[in-house]
């Protein structure tokens, strides 16, 4: 099973649609909002080179926005 | 295969047109980008009818669920790129296909308008924002400032004061423009400061914005801030046709039946110049363009 952490924040509604979507297909992930955890949002600024949410890290390869095509791709669905 | 009709954009309008295009059985697929369009970002929504109290998010949610039960075709993340007239009908052209037609409705709503100054591109995402819904959480304790007077500038400003350490509200007019009533509610927050009369010139930083250069009262001063706020109005998406009428803004000029000058092309929402880019609005336009396309296609 990949490894799949989402970077997000409470009131982004492409962020709950990720999550939602996620869910729907039965994949484990660990949800980190940003607005509170602060070395979380130091991390996503890190591994994305920039500052916008949803953030999706699949087994290390970084996806910006709730980009569903390549999400499915890269997940195998 | 050639539809009866193909409504474009997927916000209150197309949802609403495609509600009403199944209960008349028509023979339709709606193409889209996504499902909600700008109401995604609205954050509190209390002028819908029925709701006291929504948000976008919410009020998508329940859109969605309503048009579940048509079983409508709904292809999403497939945005229209051209719209070509074919015979007595259009051919639609997406990144995955072509589409014939003998009716369109074009809802495609809105986008949020760009500043247009040095730094913009280059700082997009890192640092400047079009969604303080979004992005605001981001910038917890820091310096940040908002671009437009108007309501929803004013809005963003009324988020990010609980959020940022300190929120500037910059308006290029002498004036803020929103309603009186938030006005006066923004001017007693404690941190924040409005800076009225004042141009945005340039944004800088490094890897991240750091700050932005402003014209101010005939002088140019320098604020620090680590996120920028866009919130000057926005533009129709109007781009996929080129053969109606627009109005100098952009907006597709539809009669009171939702008609644009060309004969089998209609238009909903907040892409035309209807009076009054609200939801609600929005919604009674999808209908309506539905029944006009409806009973165009009948005639033919």
């Amino acid at each position: 099973m990949k490894n799949v952490i989402v970077y997000s924040t409470s009131t982004c509604p492409y962020c709950r649609m990720l999550k939602d979507f996620l869910k729907e297909n039965n994949i484990e992930f660990v949800n980190y909002d940003v607005g509170i955890e602060r070395d979380k949002l130091e991390e996503m600024i890190k591994k994305s080179g920039q500052m916008g949410v949803p953030v999706i890290d699949i087994d290390g390869e970084i996806i910006v926005g709730f980009d569903k095509v390549r999400i499915k791709e890269t997940l195998g669905i | 295969m050639n539809y009866e009709l193909v409504i474009i954009g997927a916000g209150p309008a197309g949802i609403t047109a495609g509600i009403y295009a199944a209960r008349k059985n028509m023979d339709f697929v709606i193409l889209t980008k996504d499902i909600g369009g700008q109401t995604l970002y609205s954050w509190d929504i209390e002028n819908y009818l029925g709701y006291q109290f929504i948000t976008g998010f919410e009020l998508v949610e329940k859109f969605k669920e309503h048009i579940k039960n048509f079983n409508v075709d709904i292809r999403e993340n497939e945005p229209v790129k051209d719209i070509l007239k074919d015979g007595n009908g259009f051919m639609l052209i997406t990144d995955k296909g072509a589409y014939e037609t003998k009716s369109v409705i074009i809802s495609t709503g809105r986008r949020p308008k760009e500043l247009n100054v040095k730094g913009e591109k280059e700082f997009k995402n890192k640092g400047i924002t079009y969604c303080a819904t979004c992005d605001g959480p981001v910038f917890r304790d820091k310096n940040v400032a908002v671009i437009g007077g108007g309501n929803s500038g004013m809005d963003a400003v009324l988020q990010l004061s609980r959020i940022a350490k300190k929120t500037y509200l910059v308006e290029i007019k002498n004036d803020l423009t929103g309603d009186r009533f938030v006005i006066d509610k923004i001017k007693n927050l404690p941190m924040v400061e409005v800076l009225t009369g004042a141009e945005v010139i340039e944004i800088y930083g490094d890897l991240f914005v750091k700050g932005m250069r402003l014209r101010y009262k005939r002088n140019f001063i320098d604020i620090n801030v680590e996120g920028i706020f866009v919130e000057i109005g926005s533009i129709p998406n109007s781009d996929i046709i080129n053969f109606v009428e627009k109005n100098r803004y952009g907006e597709i000029i539809v009669d009171c039946k939702n008609h644009t000058g060309y004969s089998g092309i209609f238009a909903a929402g907040d892409v035309t110049n209807v009076f009054a880019k609200q939801i609600i609005v929005a919604c009674g336009e999808g209908a309506k363009a539905c029944l006009s396309a409806f009973e165009y296609v009948s005639r033919l």
